[in-house]
């Protein structure tokens, strides 16, 4: 069976649900070989969930440059195996970076570039959801090693055993590096990323201040989930603009998807359309968010999200 | 300091987007075409480092013919010159295609030292091509920026991605990538709107970028798209009016659903 190869994304040692998503999505498709690229000693603390999630080896990439340089040391360590290991396909996350990592990629092996898959198929070909999921498109490569970024939440990882049998690998050298000269982490204590989460709750022009999107907070810390943005919050200055969802910002896939004072414009939806289950709050009966929402309430966000949280923290006890 | 800002034509956001019947392409008559805001960003950062180093901003597009009018726009807004790389044969390039092709307009171009472009556009928001043109051109790729700097021979740009920011460093050229925060567009003056009449616009084919017909186009494209459908729209649930307890009516829901 030819090998896949699924690039893990891991920040301080922990590594990411998505990739755990990936190599389930690999092993349809052939055997997964995970690729970590990092900072010496990096693997070895992930090692153990990769093995549980599948992965028959790990290609150990370790420098101090791995992790100090900008995307292209792991362009040059996934193009030095797609050589050597000849895979059937290369799986990255649909991250900001993912997506640029899987796009030089696809230059330097000159392979089928598949951006943003909400599935992958057995054959390496893929399901995207475009124009803010208003459009359903299966694509796939018709060159080289299918190179694909698969959107975080959208397959879901299983729990299986693999050897994770160890090879090392070297990180090749990138003539005009980019140099990360320092780092400031997420500011977003202990909430989950909004990419990874699988609950999110969003608040929007409705929510009216900066100071009132405490209410949008407490959910979501109620739920486990994260927090989120419509562009219009954003633009009146009421949340920052690392939690948009929409268009022009974040899209998510999460399980639970909540509407707080969301309109719904066509912006916002193109951002979390493809969420399994929608939830809406609105004053206005005629809001377009109401035409997509699994459960829908009609009524003033202030009276129905707090009762909410609080009826989850009672189930929760 | 010669500056490129690459500019794209996109469907507006606002209308109704589709793909084409036959060929699974963007149906570019069925929505208002637009010149893409993020291309809006992109260009004010390079007007604010034009003013603060000087040199020459050229506004850098692929597309049909009728991109022409996000070019004026851009050349409203105070971009020096354009070069419009239009032909036939490109339509239906994949993204490998157009960075290929975006590469060989740009190297006609004397020494450029910035290629500024938006993070993603609108319409493919594949989210790469600047990534893609750094790997071509063999120059730095500092991507995601929301703010930049440049100190002689060196740029400096704060990268904003779900993992927090970063202050990322490189050598002279690069090519950098802006988000929404960079900063707020300029609104074309009139003095601008009636100047960019004016302006020069080349057009090029891909005879005159150097490019092979059989490199571009979606007979040759590296990957494809096989299907296409619209979604069925997410039919409406159920809905309630709060009564004073629409709180309890979704925990309700979340928990037969198996969601709480």
């Amino acid at each position: 069976m030819s090998e896949v190869l699924v690039l893990v994304d891991h920040v301080d040692g922990e590594i990411k649900k998505v990739s755990f998503e990936l190599l389930a999505a690999a092993r349809r498709i052939g055997e997964p070989s995970a690729v970590v690229v990092g900072a010496p000693g990096t693997a070895a603390k992930l090692k153990e969930s990769l093995a549980q999630h599948g992965a028959a080896k790990v290609y150990v990439a370790e420098s101090d440059t791995a992790a100090d340089e900008l995307v292209t040391p792991k362009v040059g360590v996934l193009a030095l195996l797609v050589a050597s290991a000849s895979p059937a396909a290369v799986l990255v996350s649909a991250t900001l970076e993912g997506k640029e990592v899987a796009g030089r990629l696809a230059v330097r092996i000159d392979s089928g570039l598949l951006t943003d898959a909400v599935d992958v198929a057995a054959d390496g070909s893929v399901t995207q959801s475009i124009f803010g999921g208003a459009f359903t498109v299966k694509s796939q490569s018709t060159t080289g090693v299918p190179v694909i970024s698969v959107r975080p939440g959208a397959v879901e990882a299983e729990q299986v055993d693999g050897a994770a049998a160890e090879e090392t690998v070297e990180v090749p050298s990138t003539s005009a590096p980019a140099k990360i000269v320092s780092r400031e982490p997420v500011v977003g204590g202990d909430r989950p990323e909004l990419a990874e989460a699988s609950v999110v709750v969003s608040g929007g022009r409705g929510v009216g201040s900066a100071e009132s999107f405490e209410v949008v907070e407490k959910l979501a810390d109620a739920l486990g989930g994260a927090v989120g943005a419509s562009r219009a919050a954003v633009d009146s200055g009421y949340y920052p603009h690392q939690f948009q969802v929409g268009q022009t910002g974040k899209t998510v896939s999460p399980q639970l998807y909540i509407a707080l004072g969301i309109s719904g414009a066509i912006q916002h939806r193109a951002g979390m359309q493809t969420s399994k289950t929608i939830v809406a709050v609105n004053k206005d009966s005629e809001a377009p968010i109401f035409e997509i929402s699994d459960f829908g309430v009609v009524g003033d966000l202030f009276k129905v999200a707090p009762q909410l949280t609080e009826e989850v923290a009672k189930r929760k006890g | 300091m010669n500056i490129v800002v690459l500019v794209k034509q996109v469907p507006d956001t606002w209308s109704e987007r589709k793909l084409t019947d036959g060929d699974h392409t963007l149906d570019r008559e069925a929505a208002d075409a637009i010149l893409d805001e993020i291309n809006e960003r992109a260009l004010t950062e390079a007007l604010r480092l034009k003013q603060e180093l000087g040199g020459e901003i050229t506004a850098v597009c692929m597309g049909p013919e009728r991109s022409t009018d996000a070019i004026r726009k851009a050349l409203s807004m105070e971009a020096d010159k354009a070069v419009h790389l239009s032909d036939e044969a490109l339509r239906g390039s994949c993204a490998v295609q157009t960075a290929k092709a975006l590469a060989k307009v740009i190297g006609t171009l004397d020494s450029v030292d910035l290629v500024i472009a938006g993070n993603e556009a609108t319409d493919g928001r594949t989210g790469a091509i600047p990534a893609m043109l750094a790997e071509l051109l063999g120059i730095a790729q500092l991507t995601h920026a929301s703010k930049v700097t440049v100190d002689g021979g060196t740029v400096t740009i704060e990268r904003e991605t779900d993992e927090g920011k970063a202050t990322v460093q490189a050598a002279l050229p690069a090519v950098v990538s802006v988000t929404e925060k960079i900063c707020e567009p300029k609104y074309p003056s009139f003095k601008g709107i009636m100047a960019a009449k004016k302006k020069p616009i080349a057009k090029l084919t891909l005879a005159d970028a150097g490019i092979d017909a059989g490199e571009v186009g979606i007979a040759n494209a590296l990957s494809k798209v096989v299907e296409a459908a619209p979604k069925p729209p997410r039919s409406g649930g159920q809905r309630v009016t709060d009564e004073g307890d629409g709180g309890v009516k979704i925990a309700e829901y979340l928990i037969a659903q198996k969601l709480v």
